[in-house]
């Protein structure tokens, strides 16, 4: 063997061994980025870290289940712990993309309650484990004079003659068409059974269609406050955290109007056949407990998904005058007219309804 | 239209420069009679072609006036002159046919189709390629495509005719055999034609004039016979045809006739035609077809010694290279003669020609 | 010579036979070069395409999942009530898909042809190990829909592992089993919309890039080297830009509080409350696309035009037409490869162009490939989006058909 021959070798030897220790104590944790992975760094990936001695790799995605399934069915899994809406967990867990998460190995509350009883109504499944509740709410910029009274109603969003000017919408009928029909008179406890009439999806493309020429369409989360602060639009529809960012940590002055809000879960999933399952279990175990899940509060303004979270609920961390329990979606002046998002409702409609919402656009 | 004085083509104290710095063409006049055909020669970056572009109108005159037909014309653009033109690389649009090259210039000049046809026919006739009318630039061979550029610089009939070295893709036999029928055409049709090229020997087989350029000045301008027998600088005595120099210092004048001290130190007598007063150097210019080889004097000639060097048969004569007062590449060309002098490389002899052969003109360094 | 008598080498074989082995090492050694790069271009290439038109009309998932129901299902007539038999076997399957977890897999597939049944299959499969015979009832009892017979028509459907049905989504027609093709109602079409929407798009595209990009390749051509050297890296840089940042910076350009509308306002051409929405609709996408683009159409028109000499517009004026009438009928007509190259270039990169409407495009600014981009990584629809994929491959093939007949491929200069 030549002297060349033997340092390839041997380099080959060793690169392959440090990337076998390196993918052993790596795992990359999928989430969607900007202030609320920001949130999950800190409450847990770098404590988490700190206790295990594994490091974390941090990705960015936009959502879906696409990215998880290309990954499972092609073998090669490199997404450790994702962080997926409901109706995106519960369709993957169907489809067997997903590795089961057995509850009782969850931790307990501190007062000893049971982790299956902890954690609120619906927040576990067979495949996932919530880590909070987020809300689609809309938000204007109090700083812009403009000669109108502040919104109070979702039905305020859709009126466009009271407020004249471009409106922010998700490109997306889940949300969207809940807020539609809301406007128009919907109980929010009864969206759901006319939506699932097609009245009921007439009606709601009907009131859109009175704002349709109005709305700008955003994709993602980071999206409508930057169109917001542009002056790009005078509302849009956000996601409660990311705006509470913006207001805490970039000094905007957005307001949100919490009438009519759609709370959702995020939860955490581990891909099928992933390199690293007993870190990632590990890792979800130690996310979702009561300390860690108050703690991410003090970051972003989403709700725990455990109940003996919410007392521990602290200030803002950066700003101790801000106090973090009035700004979830779950807080008593924000909730009085709120609606859950049905997974069960959009894993049925969701591709016809995207079908419909399309062709709509289209139109 | 011309009233018999002025001359049909006048460049008046042209000049011309790309860069401000350097003159391609240094104060150029030159007079073109109707019908003449005058041929710019030089070698590259001579001026010549510049000229041949300004008289164009694709390239504007820094100084001076370009008149033709007694008007100026400095001002007026390219297709309004009215000036038939052939490309070195016949700049044949390939995307049109023959015919329809050749039908451009009148089609834009608004003729009437009968009247096109009856051009066209004519001109593809003159150049024998009316079979080809529907053929593309491409499937033609050099030689027909030089022939379609000729007919397409001619069919809308101009009174001045431009080529810009226009046989210079051409092998030799073709370009030899289309030198003549340019000739020929010149001579049917009567236009002025102004003529561009570096080859001597086609400048001397077509023009009724040359003019020879050098570095942006006409150094001679003159019939061929004139050129080639009375150069009148050293410049256009090498540039046409074969010539020996020798170099030397003028001793005295007297009517005409130079006395030159060689740099060899030989004394040799010469017809001073460019040279100053006593004292001066020059330059010798001797035809080597004007030299005598001999192994003795000849009475009345001009004789220096030499060495023969070098002997090539030739057919018709002995190429006999010499050194001769310190030049080694003294050419001598001896007719192939039944009293053949027995030539032998090595051999001394002497090298002899008439005083009005040998021309004394200024000085250059060979 | 006698034609009937074959010629032959001297020593006695056919010439024919003597050539061809000859030839023959040297015809080896050049297919041996050639192979891997064929192999390269198979695998990378062509076998996906394949494997993309196949999987457009082809999707198994019903058939190999529900193995049981598959048979009975093929030889149902459609209309009948389904029977008890066939209850039976679907329950069995739904059992054994609930223990293999894909019956997710199943749902989503009968979901694509019947919107709303994906909860009916997996919320029945987990309590499938439950249910007793009389079977029919029983799911009857669970879910009521389990008794419509549009339900058992879209098993039908998706039973059929080789199906036209997503060819016909693509065209807004639906497939079914009692009628065949139909076409969607008018407000649910959106495929055909957007396959045009994307072609008119893209033509305005390539002549927008090419009446930008003619002088711009003209000057390149025959400005003198050091100009045209400046010019040339300007018509590069855009390539070594991110097209992201080209695009995002496109957004800072030309939203309503951006660059372009402060100018105008500024002027006073639009009142600040006027301003013009230049992006998120149909303007701002072919805006941004036509500078992404436009390279594309610069440099093939300009290879074409430095092979132009200058003498032919020379000629054309020494014979008596006028600087416009040169360009127009000497210099053009020269330069229709390279607007032929630029073009057909500029405009099958454009039909494909999704990332830039997506961010640009608002509403009315969607390209087909947005839906395929859609329905690869959200809906998983991946036959539809091969469907799309491939009607879209058709309409490249279509084209380049065209342009071979009407300019021919041989006159296309790419550089």
């Amino acid at each position: 063997m030549s002297g060349l021959t033997k340092k390839i070798v041997a380099l080959a030897g060793m690169s392959a061994f440090v990337a076998g220790n390196a993918v052993a104590a790596d795992l990359t944790v999928v989430s969607w980025g900007g202030a609320y992975t920001k949130s999950q760094v800190e409450a847990y990936h770098k404590p988490w870290m700190a206790q295990s001695g594994h490091s974390i790799i941090s990705e960015d995605y936009g959502g879906g289940i696409a990215e998880i399934k290309a990954q499972v069915e092609s073998g090669n899994v490199t997404w450790d712990v994702v962080d997926v809406e409901l109706s995106d967990a519960i369709r993957a867990c169907d489809e067997g993309l997903l590795e089961e998460i057995d509850h009782s190995t969850l931790p307990a509350a501190p007062d000893g309650t049971p982790a299956v009883d902890d954690f609120l109504p619906g927040t576990l499944h067979d495949c996932a484990v919530a880590n909070i509740v987020w809300s689609s709410v809309y938000v204007y910029d109090s700083s812009k004079v403009r000669n109108w009274n502040a919104p109070k109603t979702m039905g305020d969003f859709f009126n466009t003659d009271a407020y004249p000017g471009k409106r922010g919408m998700r490109k997306s009928p889940k949300v969207t068409m809940e807020f539609a029909l809301i406007a128009d008179g919907v109980p929010v406890s009864e969206v759901y059974d006319v939506l699932g009439t097609e009245e009921g999806i007439e009606r709601a493309f009907a009131k859109l269609d009175t704002i349709k020429d109005d709305v700008i369409w955003w994709e993602a989360g980071a999206q409508p406050p930057q169109l917001l602060a542009d002056g790009e639009v005078i509302f849009t529809t956000a996601w409660n955290g990311r705006v509470f960012n913006a207001v805490a940590a970039e000094d905007q002055s957005f307001e949100m109007v919490w009438d009519g809000q759609i709370y959702d879960l995020d939860l955490w999933v581990i891909p099928k056949g992933s390199k690293n399952v007993e870190a990632a279990l590990d890792f979800v175990r130690f996310s979702t407990a009561t300390e860690q899940l108050a703690n991410q509060a003090s970051w972003i303004s989403y709700g725990p998904a455990r109940a003996s979270s919410v007392p521990l609920i602290g200030t803002y961390h950066d700003n101790a005058a801000i106090n973090m329990a009035d700004h979830m979606p779950t807080a008593p002046g924000n909730f009085a007219n709120a609606l859950q998002n049905d997974f069960e409702f959009w894993a049925d409609n969701q591709d016809d309804l995207n079908e419909r919402f399309n062709a709509w656009l289209a139109q | 239209m011309l009233d018999g004085s002025d001359p049909f083509v006048r460049f008046k104290n042209v000049q011309k420069s790309y860069d401000g710095e350097t003159l391609v063409v240094k104060n150029l006049n030159l007079e073109i009679e109707a019908g003449e055909f005058v041929t710019m020669l030089g070698p590259s970056g001579s001026g010549k072609t510049t000229c041949l572009m300004m008289l164009a109108g694709f390239e504007t005159a820094t100084h001076g006036e370009i008149e033709l037909g007694g008007k100026p014309i400095n001002n007026i653009p390219p297709h309004k002159r009215g000036i038939g033109m052939v490309f070195q690389n016949y700049a044949l649009f390939p995307h049109m046919t023959v015919a329809e090259n050749l039908t451009f210039p009148l089609k834009v000049r608004n003729m009437s189709a009968g009247d096109i046809q009856d051009k066209v026919n004519r001109a593809l006739d003159m150049v024998q390629m009316r079979a080809f009318a529907d053929r593309k630039p491409a499937q033609l061979s050099g030689g027909q495509q030089q022939r379609i550029a000729l007919a397409r610089a001619l069919v809308f009939e101009p009174e001045l005719v431009l080529m810009d070295e226009p046989l210079g893709a051409l092998d030799k036999q073709l370009r030899e055999h289309m030198q003549y029928e340019i000739k020929h055409i010149h001579e049917n049709l009567g236009v002025t034609v102004v003529y561009v090229t570096h080859d001597q020997s086609e400048a001397l087989t077509m023009s009724n004039r040359i003019a020879v350029f050098d570095d942006g000045v006409i150094q001679q301008l003159d019939a061929p016979v004139a050129l080639y027998e009375k150069p009148e600088n050293s410049f256009v005595a090498q540039f046409i045809g074969e010539n020996n120099t020798l170099s030397g210092k003028v001793d005295s004048l007297t009517k005409g006739v130079a006395a030159v001290t060689l740099d060899s130190g030989d004394k040799v007598k010469a017809l001073a035609v460019n040279t100053d007063a006593k004292g001066s150097r020059t330059s010798l210019s001797i035809r080597p077809e004007r030299c005598i080889v001999s192994q003795k004097k000849t009475a009345g000639l001009s004789a220096l010694k030499g060495r023969i060097e070098e002997l090539i048969y030739l057919g018709d004569h002995i190429r006999c290279r010499m050194t001769v007062a310190g030049n080694n590449e003294f050419i001598v060309k001896v007719p192939n003669t039944a009293d053949q002098l027995g030539l032998e490389i090595g051999a001394e002899s002497y090298v002899s020609w008439q005083t009005d052969d040998c021309r004394a003109l200024d000085f250059k360094e060979s | 010579m006698d034609v009937s008598q074959p010629i032959t080498a001297a020593d006695g074989t056919p010439l024919k036979k003597k050539l061809a082995q000859a030839m023959f090492r040297s015809k080896l050694r050049a297919t041996g070069l050639v192979v891997p790069l064929l192999a390269f271009v198979l695998a990378s290439f062509v076998f996906p395409i394949l494997a993309l038109m196949w999987q457009g009309i082809h999707n198994d998932t019903f058939a190999r999942l529900m193995p049981n129901l598959t048979e009975e299902l093929r030889v149902w007539d459609g209309v009948s009530d389904p029977t008890e038999e066939m209850y039976a076997l679907l329950v069995a399957d739904l059992r054994q898909n609930r223990a293999d977890k894909t019956i997710g897999k199943v749902a989503s597939r009968v979901n694509q042809e019947l919107a709303g049944t994906r909860s009916l299959f997996t919320s029945t499969a987990r309590k499938a190990k439950k249910l007793e015979p009389p079977f029919k009832e029983a799911l009857i009892k669970t879910k009521k829909k389990w008794g419509d017979i549009k339900v058992w028509q879209a098993m039908k459907l998706t039973n059929q592992s080789l199906t036209p049905g997503f060819y016909a989504t693509s065209l807004d027609a639906r497939y079914t089993v009692d009628q065949g093709f139909v076409m969607k109602e008018e407000k649910r079409q959106i495929y055909t919309k957007l396959f045009v929407r994307t072609l008119m798009i893209s033509g305005s595209v390539m002549l927008l890039c090419l009446l930008l990009g003619y002088p711009v390749a003209y000057l390149l051509a025959t400005l003198p080297l050091k100009y045209s050297n400046l010019l040339m890296i300007m018509v590069l840089l855009p390539f070594w830009t991110s097209l992201l940042v080209r695009t995002t910076a496109w957004i800072a350009i030309l939203q309503s509080q951006g660059v372009v509308n402060d100018l105008l306002v500024w002027i006073g051409i639009t009142g600040d409350e006027s301003r013009f929405s230049l992006i998120y609709n149909m303007t701002g996408t072919i805006i941004a696309m036509t500078h992404i683009l436009l390279p594309f159409m610069i440099l093939p028109l300009y290879s074409v035009m430095k092979t132009i000499p200058p003498s032919y517009m020379r000629a054309a004026r020494s014979l008596g037409a006028t600087p416009t009438a040169a360009f127009i009928k000497v210099y053009m007509p020269q330069t229709v490869p390279g607007i032929g190259a630029g073009g057909l270039l500029v405009f099958i990169l454009a039909i494909g162009y999704y990332i830039t409407p997506a961010l640009v495009g608002g509403q009315d600014g969607q390209l087909i490939s947005n839906m395929i981009a859609y329905h690869m990584q959200k809906s998983l629809n991946w036959s539809l989006a091969a469907a799309l994929g491939g009607l879209l491959l058709l309409g490249v093939l279509v084209l380049y058909w065209a342009y071979d007949r009407i300019i021919g491929i041989d006159n296309m200069k790419l550089g």
